[in-house]
């Protein structure tokens, strides 16, 4: 029988807050196929960071488990190369050097230096980033910072690619620009991806699942749509799609009619 | 500033040949020369008035002080021969500040490292704050003069002292600047390290030196300046050659204007100390944003 690429098994994650136990996650299982662009949508505090960081191995899961191309993940590493919201750049290094850090850290043993210098330009070029190779973070706009941030995960050539809300931060327009970027690399490099987002459009329009969770705690996954719309997507013929629009308006029902934040409410 | 740099540029634009270029340069060293003197002014106004206060003040017959014109007439020997050197103690202050400096380097350099260590140390490890940091607050009151007779007792020599009690004076700010440095990497960097499988050798020299080096710089500026303090007050204790035995000296001798003009020298030495320090600081992090 065939495995899938990735899967989450039962996973559980309990904090223990001052002697209290908080059960943040409970039951989560998940199966994604390679090259597949999952994200994850639900509201504030409900866990996607901790499912995330869970993948990533950044924090152990206190039931289940997670494997990725038949092997358990119990520690972080760079084919599990992740984005994280605020591009967490070290400010000291150039655009260029960010993400040579991580070239030279995963290819140190299986690239020559030249190889591993084309290959940092060739990922920042991907991301439409080589003209600012040597500015420093703090001279690189919110976008321009995330586009390294990509680029220094894509550098890793990850098993998958794991994004936590890597557009929050950024305006209406940069968003859409970066959003096209992704969808493009994505499209070109069939990459596995799993993008926590906030933002229904975003949802859609970038993926190929949708998984929706319940609200915390022990929140779980409610229910996992299947956004079936032909690739390459373009957001303005999308925009008066019938399905489009079918996709957008149950994913909002889920998160506002059926798991309204109760607080929000 | 920006006007003397755009005067300069639309000065060197206009001067086509060679000469008027030659021109244009002096102008603009000119200007430039004009504008640093400018900068100096308050500060040349501020010490005139305080030298002549002072002159005024200490002009009397009865004085205990000398003024100022009578402390370059006495020390005139001193200022313009600060190498001569006599043998024994008897030597120009040159001697004697590199005697001093010397120990202040023998000693801040075992302590900046051994503090950015330690730093390190309790600001990894919550253990080690909880064990070690209520004593380095306790001991890093004690006045650098209290250890003297201790490290006299362990040592038996003088020169180890001295520079023992430099260490020892000095570290404490090294130590918990750099804890607070290490401590307040962001969890984010952290989990770029983790990801990237960083050695912890890798993580210390490409993540947290980087990242602390405005705190370990701010600690070793504070114990430099400590360092600069305590030497001065140990080496008239402890006697031989050195910037602080002279002042014992000169003040058993009653020669005031020796001393004064050794008390400018400390003071221009502590500063071009902390400059230095400061220097470096900004050179290493100058890669780095606040
Ligand atoms: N280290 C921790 N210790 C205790 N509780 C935690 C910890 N990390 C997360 N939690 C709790 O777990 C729940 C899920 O947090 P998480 O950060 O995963 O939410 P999120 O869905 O990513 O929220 P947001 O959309 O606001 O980023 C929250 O209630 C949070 O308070
Ligand atoms: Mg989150």
């Amino acid at each position: 029988m065939t495995h899938p690429y990735l899967s989450l098994e039962n996973v559980g994650m309990d904090f223990r807050v001052g002697g209290r136990v908080f059960h943040a996650v409970t039951d989560v299982n998940l199966s994604i196929d390679r090259g597949q662009f999952v994200s994850i949508i639900g509201h504030s505090g409900c866990g996607k960071s901790t499912l995330l960081n869970i993948v990533a191995g950044l924090t152990r899961c206190t039931a289940g488990g997670v494997i990725l191309d038949g092997q358990e993940v119990n520690s972080p590493g760079p084919d599990r190369a992740v984005v994280f919201q605020n591009h967490s750049l070290l400010p000291w290094l150039t655009a260029y050097q960010n993400v040579r850090l991580a070239v030279d850290k995963v290819f140190g043993s299986s690239k020559s230096a030249a190889e591993r210098h084309d290959w940092t330009l060739h990922n920042l070029r991907l991301v439409h980033m080589d003209h600012a190779v040597d500015k420093r973070p703090d001279e690189l706009s919110g976008g321009m910072k995330q586009r390294v941030g990509i680029a220094r995960a894509l550098a890793m050539e990850p098993k998958v690619l794991l994004m936590d809300e890597p557009f929050g931060a950024l305006d209406a327009l940069t968003r859409a620009h970066l959003q096209d970027t992704v969808m493009e690399i994505q499209t070109r490099l069939n990459s596995t991806v799993i993008m926590i987002t906030h933002d229904v459009d975003e949802a859609v329009l970038l993926s190929d699942r949708i998984v929706m969770m319940t609200n915390g705690p022990s929140a779980t996954i409610g229910e996992v749509l299947t956004v079936d719309l032909p690739r390459p997507r373009r957001r303005l013929d999308l925009s008066d799609d019938a399905r489009y629009i079918g996709y957008r308006a149950s994913v909002l029902r889920f998160l506002y009619e059926r798991h309204a934040k109760p607080e929000a409410a | 500033m920006s006007t003397i740099s755009e005067n300069s540029v639309v000065a060197r634009v206009q001067g086509g040949g060679g000469l008027s270029a030659l021109a244009a340069t002096l102008q603009s060293a000119l200007l430039q020369a004009r504008a640093k003197l400018f900068d100096l002014l308050p500060l040349i106004v501020a010490l005139v008035t305080l030298l002549g206060i002072w002159e005024l003040a200490c002009r009397g017959a009865g004085s205990s002080l000398p003024p100022p014109s009578r402390v370059v007439t006495d020390t005139w020997e001193l200022i313009i021969d600060p190498f001569f050197d006599n043998g024994g103690v008897d030597k120009g202050l040159f001697w004697h500040l590199a005697a001093s400096l010397k120990r202040v380097a023998v000693g801040f350099t075992l302590s900046a490292i051994t503090g950015i260590a330690l730093g390190v140390l309790i600001g990894q490890s919550s253990l080690a704050f909880r064990g070690l940091d209520p004593i380095f607050q306790v001991l890093r009151t004690v006045p650098p003069l209290a250890w003297l007779p201790i490290s006299l007792a362990a040592f038996r020599q003088a020169d180890p002292s001295a520079i023992f009690v430099i260490f020892i004076t000095s570290i404490w700010p090294i130590i918990l600047n750099t804890a607070v440095g290490v401590r307040q990497i962001p969890q984010d960097y952290r989990n770029v390290a983790r990801v990237l499988r960083l050695s912890p050798l890798e993580f210390f020299f490409r993540i947290m030196l980087p990242s602390s080096v405005p705190f370990i710089f701010t600690g070793l500026k504070i114990g430099i300046g400590l360092s600069w303090l305590a030497i001065v007050a140990a080496e008239m204790l402890i006697g031989g050659v050195g910037i602080g035995f002279f002042i014992w000296d000169a003040w058993n001798s009653s020669l005031m204007s020796e001393i004064i003009l050794a008390l400018v020298y400390v003071g221009l030495v502590g500063f071009l100390l902390d400059r230095v320090i400061t220097l470096i600081g900004n050179r290493i992090a100058g890669r780095k944003v606040g």
